[in-house]
Formats: C-alpha cells, structure tokens, sequence
C-alpha cells in the first residue's frame, strides 16, 4: 500500500475508521508521518481530512483501528493528553476566545507566573518573539483578538501551535484565509521545523501550495484511502483525478456586457481601517479586490453594508445621485446589498440549526404564508435544491450546520446569500475552505449571476482566484484604494506592488 | 398538518420528527408518573380531590408565565419581574374595580395593558442600552413590587364574588383558567416553531450577530419576546385575582424562580437557542405534583424546600442523559 518507506514512520495510523450517523467519515484509513517530512492530506470537502486530524490530535476518538507513536501504543483520549505527547494542531475553524488578548490566547493552558500570578510582562514578551517568527510586527500582544481580521486570527493560531515543542504538528487549512505574505512566513517556519526532524501534516485545498512544499502526499475520497505518493512523483493532474474521480473542465472567460453603474462609493472612511475609497461596481461584472492582511478590505466591505459605521463618505446606488443612509444591515439588505461575511463561524451560520434554517434565514417570508407562517416544505425543497446546486455534502438539509465539513459550512453560507437573491453581492473571502472542483461551480454560480445582472464583489487572499474570475481587480494598500486594473492590464507583480504601495510610503 | 405536496424531503422529516418529539416528551412524562407513584405509595389518600384541585388551581398562571418565560431563555434572555408585574397587575385590577368601579372588562384590558407596558419596558431598555435582562428585569423586580404597594397601600384588596366567575366557571369540566392556559400553550408552541417569529427567536438565542448581519433587526424580536412575557404575567394576573376575589400585594413573590426552574426542568437552555413550550408546561406540571405530593404526604415546610431543589437538579441531569441519548440515535456527534 505505502510504498518506499525509508526511515520510520514517526506516527503510524492502521485500519483508523470514524462513523458518525449516516456518514462513514473515515474507513479502514492507513496514514503516516516520518520526522522531517511534510506530508500533505488532500481530497474534497467532506473526504474526512479534518476527522483524521482530529483523531490524530486527541480531539475525536475513531470507533476502530490503532496508532503507533515512536513505535508505541497511542490513543489519546483528549487534546491535551495529544500535546503531552508532542502534538500540536492547527484547527480549521478558528477557536480564539474574543475577549481575551493575543498572549493571552497563545498562552491559554500554560501562562508565566511568578509566584501565584500571571506575569503579564513574561507572557507579553513571549507572545511577541513568538508573533515576531511569523512576522507579525504589526500585532499586539496586548491586543483583544476581537478587534482582529479572520486572517490575523489564523496567523495567531499558527503562532500558538509554533510555540509549542512539539514532534508532530498538524495544519488544516492554515492558509485558507492567509495572503501570499503570510504564507511565506509559514513556510519560512515549517522549513525550518523540518530541519528539527518535525513530522508536519498539511491540509490544502490550494494545490499550487501543495506541489511547492510536499514530500509526500495522502488523497482521501469520500473517506477512503486512494493514494499516498512522494510528492515528486505525480503531477496535479493525478492528483487532481484522485481527489474528484474526474477531470476539471477549464474555467471559461466570460465575454462581458458591463452594464450600468450598481454601486458608487465615495471617499469611504473609516477610522483607522480605510481611508478616502472610492469606486464604482457595474452591473455584470465581478470586481476583485486585493491586498494583504489588515489592508482594510473587510472594513470597507463592511462598512457599505452597515455593519459597521463609517464616518465619512456617500454611498450611491443604481446611478441615483442622492447618497444612501445605510445604517444597519438590514436597511443595506432592502436596498439589495448583500454581504458574506469572512468569518463563518462567528458571523455567518447558525451552528446547531439545520442546514434548512440557515439558507433560508435572510429571506423567511418569502418561504411563508402571510409572511408569518412557516412552510416548511417549500422551505425544505429550497434547502435540498441548494445542497444539489453546491453539491453540499449532508444527511439531508435538516442536519445541523456544526456537524459539516468546513467547505461544506462555507457553501452553506454562499447559499444563504444567493437565495437572499440581491443585485449587489459582496463575498468576503467566498470559496474559504472549499476544494477546487466545488471552486469552478461556484465560479460558474458566480458567471451565471452576473450574466443574469448582478454586480458582484470578491474580496479573496488568493490570488490566482481573483484573477481568474474578475473583470476588475481593486487593491488596497493600508486602507487607502492605490490601483485598479482592468482584466489583461494586471500582472501578479503589478498587484503585488500596489498591495505594498502605501507599507513602503509609510516606512519612508 | 402540512399535508400539500411533502416529497421526497418532507416524508423523512415529519417522521424523524414525530420519533424524536415522542422521546422528548417521554422522559418528562416519566418523571410525572414516577412522582405520582411514589406520593400514591407513601399516602394512599394523596389519590383525593384536594390534592387534583391543588394541582388544578396552582398550575393555570405558572403556565401561562412559563409560557413566556421560555420564549426570554430561548432569546437567552431572562426575566425576574414576572412575580412582580403579576403582583402590579393584579393590584392595579383590584384597585380599578373597587375604587373607580369600572365594568370588568376594561379593568380587566388595563391591568393586561400594563403588564405588557413593564415587559415592553424591560425590553427596551435592555436593547437600548445593550444591557443584560438579568440586570434590567431585577430592576423592575423591584420597581414593580414597589409600585404595587403604593397602589394597594400594602393592603390586600377585596373584590368580592364578580370578579370569581372566571375561575369558577367551568365548561366541559375544565376551569375557565386551565383552558386559557392550555389555548396559550398551544398558540406559544404554534409560533414557536411554525412562524417566522418562532425562528427568529431561535436565532437570536443562537446567534446574535449573525441574525444582524442577515439583515434581520435583532431588536424588535427580543423587545417582542419581554412584551409577551409582561402580557402573559397580566393574564395570569387576572388568573389568580379571580381565584382569590382579591389582590394581594404580595402575589407571586418569588415565582420568578418557580417557573424559570420549571421551563429548566422542561429542557430549555438557559444558554439560548434551544426549548420547547409543551415540554415547559410538563416542567410546571412535575413541580406543581411535586409541592402537592409533599403537602399530602405532610412533609414540613423546609424539608419540602429541600426536596424540591434535589428534584429540579436530578430532573435536569436526567435530561442531560436524555439529550445524550437522542444525540446518538437522532445523530449528533459532537465530542
Ligand atoms: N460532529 C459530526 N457529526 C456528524 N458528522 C460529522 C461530524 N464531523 C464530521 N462529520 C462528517 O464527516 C465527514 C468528514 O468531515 P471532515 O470535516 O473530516 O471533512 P474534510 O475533509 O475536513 O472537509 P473540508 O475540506 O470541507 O474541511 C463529513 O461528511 C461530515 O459531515
Ligand atoms: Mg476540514
């Protein structure tokens, strides 16, 4: 089954299976790490990458099959037990408690003392060198993690699992919601653990991240074993065949009819996050948006939406010349705003409510009689129609958001957006988590809403995305709007720079 | 209920449904059956018409309180001046009709009119200021109390024999209030789970954020859910004036507690997100068996106290196994 195993495998899982009711999430899986190498555990949403990781980390129990850890019996029975023995993880939904600071979320189960009290001077010191490793100068450690970006959050995360000593360190999804930069500075980290004879286990849906720094690579599919391979021994295409059983089509460049003008924001600002933006959305197309981290996207998104106050600038709509008051959500919504929020745990879904409850929370009345009374088989169809079109992978839509896969959760989300059925659609960071071939449904979603009319927004770290799909890419450097392009004007390198335009102008 | 069209989708739910609201209930009835065997094992006589009439008379206005009260936990919400609005409400029916002699009906309307006013209060004041409702409705705990004895000059208020007829009067053998607390129940489950309300209640308790950036106003719907609960604590107000001819400035002090243990013991979390009004109204009624059993058997006022906090303990632990086990068969799987 494995093939050419030199050195031994530092952790070693044997026949691991994983039920939960009605899904087999993983079955008869055989998995292992050696010391100092990366190895690499791809498949679609729901393939049961999360469920083995959280088995390896002492999260979930399996319902059969062993571990061997340095050779030795390894069953742990809770997720510190896990990190006694040397395991750190990563997880993929984020997990920071808000109202606590940055130190005190790294140190959360082992914070300095002196005598009988925290030392807040040690552990902000800590936190620091720590943040510093990855490059996080712009942090405090002192810091509320509330005030913080999804990407920010993950980047926090990241350095609490560093921190730890550990021989065993599992990522899933670390760079999910990471730019470029970020990700550098992780894999600056991971090379340097792998020369410490660090076993690393590496969930991505971003196969080009994959193809740089595998040595080996696990496809599961539905939770099965399909393949374990060095990573220089196959191609993407292989991969890519034994992770969907088919081949991808090609995205499809969209010949575009712009329409007129949807959106016009003017000198947007809000304080400390976004400075002076202005621009203009048309119907029929899909304006990107770039930058790095905290370069005030999120902000400016939101702020047009209502969620958060601005505190100057107009807001112009399907070309009316009278600014818009949009103080709430709910006044953005009626006016045909919608806004899918980065953060899907916090600020999108309702974890214990169905899969059901969830799509059609933004729009009840439509799905009621009297605009009071439930149907809930209409509601109920609605729902199952969703889960085909995105191809969500549930018992059926009365399942409970929380127990899906995280890809599955994001699509959930977009679903909720797209039923809401807005002319001007904001994604903040939409395929999250979710493989690529749900990413080219999704782009076709995208293609077949604004062929239909829609004036859309992305806002993604991922480059390669936002390049593949807009008409327009916007940046955003700082909070201020230093470039836009027109597609076949942009090059990675232009947007790069101007994603760094105002970092360089304040370091002058 | 939902007879049209149910396809593919719908069979399967309404079944998983019905097997998963059996088991919901069953545990609850259980409990009942168990206190009543034992009471009837103890003291044979607790089989007597004092003891049913006790449960009977008791039971109407913790009802219809508790009604409400799981609407405000499954907001995640709570509300401590039920007692006291009851308490205002009442002296308020009592002094219009002595005092100011107007005809029942209209005393009757003001006395639930402000109610609702002091939960409409409760609510406002605590969307406004974003402050917590354990803090508020102490507030109007006491402002209500305080209110009440200022109306009434702490004296109780006599009203005589018209005011009697509606919880005397009984139609097919049910009192005039037991019916009114079973209409309320049935309403509050109706929407609850079957309107948009309902599930924007549940939301809330779930997920505040979340429901604002839906684009749903968060505020009406918690503002709604405490002037619901002062209304219901009015008409449980007129309930229990009825039953004694009088308003007591003391009525309902401490039956805040009372019926916040019986909507727990009936499973609503006091977490948010989560409950069920017919499963409050078995909590009223294990409680209410539970105070008769114990008269009955002629236990002593502290050891009945006693008694009942071990229960109210035990009835929430035994759910806590019951949610274990509907977790494994209904499939939850969190660890
Ligand atoms: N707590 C749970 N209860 C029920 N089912 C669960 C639970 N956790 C996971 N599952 C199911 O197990 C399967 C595997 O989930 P897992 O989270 O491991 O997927 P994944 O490969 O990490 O997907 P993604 O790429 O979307 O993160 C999914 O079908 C999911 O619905
Ligand atoms: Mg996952």
């Amino acid at each position: 089954m494995v093939e050419s195993i030199t050195p031994l495998p530092l952790l070693e899982l044997r026949n691991i299976t994983r039920e939960y009711p009605g899904v087999m999430a993983l079955h008869n899986v055989n998995f292992n790490v050696c010391a100092g190498e990366l190895h690499a555990l791809v498949g679609e949403n729901g393939a049961g990458k999360s469920t083995l990781c959280r088995i390896i980390a002492g999260v979930t129990r399996p319902n059969s099959g062993d571990m061997l850890f340095h050779g030795k019996p390894y069953a742990p029975s809770s997720r510190s037990e896990a990190r006694n023995h040397g395991v750190a993880m990563v997880m993929q939904e984020l997990n920071l408690i808000s109202n606590l600071t940055v130190a005190e979320n790294i140190f959360m189960d082992r914070m300095p003392t002196r005598g009988t009290l925290i030392s807040y001077r040690d552990m902000n010191a800590a936190a620091h060198t720590c943040l510093q490793t990855l490059g996080l100068n712009d942090i405090n450690p002192d810091q509320k993690v509330w005030a913080l970006g999804v990407g920010q959050q993950q980047m926090i995360e990241i350095a609490s699992a560093l921190s730890r000593h550990c021989d065993i360190l599992i990522l899933d999804e670390p760079t999910a919601a990471l730019t470029q930069r970020e990700t550098e500075h992780l894999f600056a980290q991971i090379t340097e653990l792998k020369k410490k004879s660090v076993g690393i286990i590496y969930v991505s849906h971003r196969m080009e991240e994959i193809k740089r720094i595998a040595d080996r690579i696990t496809v599961l599919r539905d939770g099965e074993w399909v393949a374990t391979s060095p990573a220089a021994d196959v191609d993407m295409d292989q991969i890519i065949h034994w992770m969907v059983g088919r081949q991808l089509p090609e995205p499809c460049v969209r010949k575009t009819e712009k329409g007129t003008v949807a959106l016009r924001v003017v000198n947007l600002t809000v304080e400390q996050a976004v400075n002076r933006v202005s621009f203009e959305l048309h119907h029929g197309e899909i304006l990107g948006f770039a930058g790095l981290m905290g370069s005030g996207r999120t902000e400016t998104m939101r702020a047009v939406f209502g969620a958060d106050r601005s505190d100057a600038g107009e807001i112009y709509l399907y070309g009316s010349s009278t600014p818009e008051q949009i103080r709430s959500p709910r006044d953005a919504v009626r006016r045909g705003i919608a806004l899918l929020t980065e953060d899907r745990k916090q600020q999108g879904l309702f974890l214990p409510m169905s899969i059901r409850s969830n799509i059609t929370m933004t729009r009840l009345q439509s799905v009621s009689t009297a605009r009071t009374f439930i149907r809930e088989n209409i509601e109920a169809e609605v729902a199952h129609q969703w889960c085909e079109n995105l191809s969500v992978r549930c018992r059926d839509e009365e399942q409970t958001v929380g127990e899906l896969s995280g890809g599955n959760q994001q699509k959930v989300v977009i679903a909720k957006w797209i039923f809401r059925d807005c002319d001007i659609l904001i994604f903040d960071e939409p395929t999250r988590g979710i493989d690529i071939g749900a990413r080219y449904e999704i782009y076709q979603l995208l293609d077949n809403l604004v062929k239909k009319g829609k004036a859309i927004i992305v806002v993604s770290s991922d480059m390669q995305e936002l390049m593949a799909i807009s008409d327009r890419i916007a940046v955003m450097s700082d909070g201020c709007l230093t470039a836009e392009f027109r597609r076949g004007e942009w090059t990675q390198e232009a947007i790069m720079e101007a994603a760094l335009k105002e970092l360089i102008n304040r370091e002058h | 209920m939902n007879t049209d069209g149910g396809k593919t989708a719908g069979d399967k739910r309404y079944k998983t449904a019905w097997q998963t609201t059996g088991l919901e209930y069953l545990s609850l009835i259980a409990v009942m059956a168990a206190l009543v065997v034992v009471f009837g094992i103890i003291e044979p006589r607790f089989f007597s018409k004092a003891t049913f009439l006790q449960v009977a008379n008791d039971v109407p206005a913790v009802v219809i309180i508790a009604v409400g009260m799981t609407y405000v936990l499954i907001i995640s919400g709570i509300d401590l001046s039920v007692g006291s609005v009851l308490g205002f409400s009442a002296a308020l029916l009592g002094t219009i009709l002595t005092r100011y002699h107007l005809p029942l009906l209209p005393a009757i309307l003001c006395a639930i009119l402000a109610g609702a006013l002091c939960g409409l209060i409760n609510g406002l004041v605590s969307v406004r200021w974003q402050l917590p409702s354990f803090i508020v409705t102490l507030g109007m705990l006491e402002i209500a109390r305080g209110a009440t004895h200022m109306v009434t000059q702490s004296r109780t208020v006599y009203i005589g024999g018209k005011i009697g007829a509606i919880a005397s009067t009984h139609i097919l053998g049910l009192s005039v209030p037991a019916i009114l607390a079973i209409l309320i129940v049935i309403i509050g489950q109706i929407v609850l789970s079957k309107t948009v309300f309902g599930r924007y209640m549940v939301a809330v308790g779930t997920n505040e954020e979340a429901v604002r950036l839906s684009g749903v106003d968060p505020r009406p719907v918690k503002i709604g859910v405490f002037t619901i609960i002062g209304l219901l604590s009015a008409v449980a107000a007129v309930i229990e004036t009825s039953r004694l001819e009088a308003s007591d400035p003391n009525a309902g002090n401490g039956l805040e507690l009372q019926v916040i243990a019986a909507v727990v013991i009936g499973g609503t979390s006091l977490m948010g997100g989560k409950g069920s009004v017919v499963r409050s109204f078995f909590g009223v009624l294990i409680i209410a068996i539970l105070g008769a059993g114990l008269i009955a058997i002629g236990v002593r006022d502290e050891t009945k106290r006693l008694i009942t906090g071990v229960v109210i303990v035990a009835a929430v632990i035994l759910d806590y196994y019951r949610r274990r086990l509907g977790r494994k068969s209904a499939g939850f799987g969190k660890e």
